[in-house]
């Protein structure tokens, strides 16, 4: 094949292989063409362990690992006893398997959308103990009043993630699914 | 013959449906010293108000459980549900005893600022299998 022709066949390759990646990712379509290269799950890899859900998910909504940094699960699991005032302790066992779940999918530790952009707002600030307290997490939820969360009896605090979040439970905390319970959909 | 029927209605009958989980962590508590057990005895504990440090709220068990164990209980901060704790409307409560002993565990040191002794537990469980709360 000749130098011309060769090129012109690189370049419909090329350009064919960017088209069959875009039409194969997801459906967001604010996504930019170069997204198809990058990870397609959008939000925090749910990385569902029976374990962690039974465990941690019942009294409160079982927060993924991406939603804090690594420092923050460790110190969490150190004082399982005094847990914002609750006693949480597990079986032995467990708590090490849990552990290593939490550190090992933590934001700082798994490279991914989410939890990078989380690990980049906060910087070197100090870290907070709470979801709700990391600065990604105020930003995001600042243009909020009081009457739709804290006053709202269906919802009563931002820790009750799945209250509005409709795709909390596999991960999915864009603005496009967001249902206020006595309020309706909010957009963005 | 009346003899098997009999037996066959007893084992059927409500007095000795009384789980393979909740059993064994029964006879575990026997082996420690414990027993016989009292459901009432379990009730006054289950609806007492406690302070287990000086600075603590008020707390029960009931404050989170309810004291009609058909009906479902909420967290009391963060208003989860807690599905009812009878095992007659619940079929999984008091089956496996590493759940029983996990949330006996967490539950009294927060509830009473100590663990329950197995006396307690004892009475505390019988309380909870019966069906009228």
């Amino acid at each position: 094949m000749n130098r011309m022709n060769r090129i012109i066949a690189s370049a419909v390759t090329a350009s064919l292989l960017a088209t069959t990646g875009v039409a194969l990712s997801d459906n967001d379509s604010k996504k930019s063409l170069l997204s198809w290269f990058e990870r397609t799950t959008p939000g925090i890899d749910p990385a569902e362990t029976r374990l962690y859900t039974d465990e941690c998910g019942s009294c409160h909504f079982p927060y993924q690992p991406g939603l804090l940094p690594a420092a923050t699960w460790e110190t969490l699991m150190n004082k399982l006893d005094d847990h914002f005032g609750e006693n949480a302790e597990l079986n032995e066992g467990d708590v090490n398997s849990i552990r290593n779940f939490l550190l090992n999918n933590a934001a700082g530790r798994a490279n991914y959308g989410l939890p990078n952009k989380i690990m980049a707002a906060q910087g070197d600030r100090p870290l907070p103990l709470r979801i709700t307290e990391m600065r990604y997490f105020v930003y995001e939820h600042s243009d909020l009043n009081r009457t739709l969360v804290e006053e709202n009896p269906q919802v009563k605090s931002f820790s009750n993630c799945d209250s509005c979040h409709q795709g909390a439970k596999q991960g999915l905390y864009d603005e496009h699914n967001v249902r206020i319970p006595g309020f309706g959909r909010w957009d963005d | 013959m009346k003899a098997r029927r009999l037996i066959l209605w007893l084992l059927l009958s409500a007095a000795t449906q009384v789980s393979a989980g909740a059993n064994e962590t029964l006879d575990g508590y026997k082996r420690l010293g414990a027993g016989p057990f009292n459901p009432e005895t379990g009730r006054q504990l289950w609806i007492s108000v406690n302070t287990p440090q000086q600075d603590a709220a008020e707390r029960s068990c009931a404050d989170c459980h309810g004291t009609n164990l058909s009906l479902p209980g909420n967290h009391l901060r963060t208003g989860k549900v807690i599905e009812p704790m009878s095992p007659t409307t619940t079929p999984e409560r008091l089956t496996d005893n590493r759940k029983i002993e996990k949330w006996f565990k967490r539950n009294c040191k927060w509830t009473f600022g100590r663990e329950c002794t197995p006396q307690e537990k004892g009475d505390l469980i019988l309380f909870m299998q019966k069906q009228d709360g």
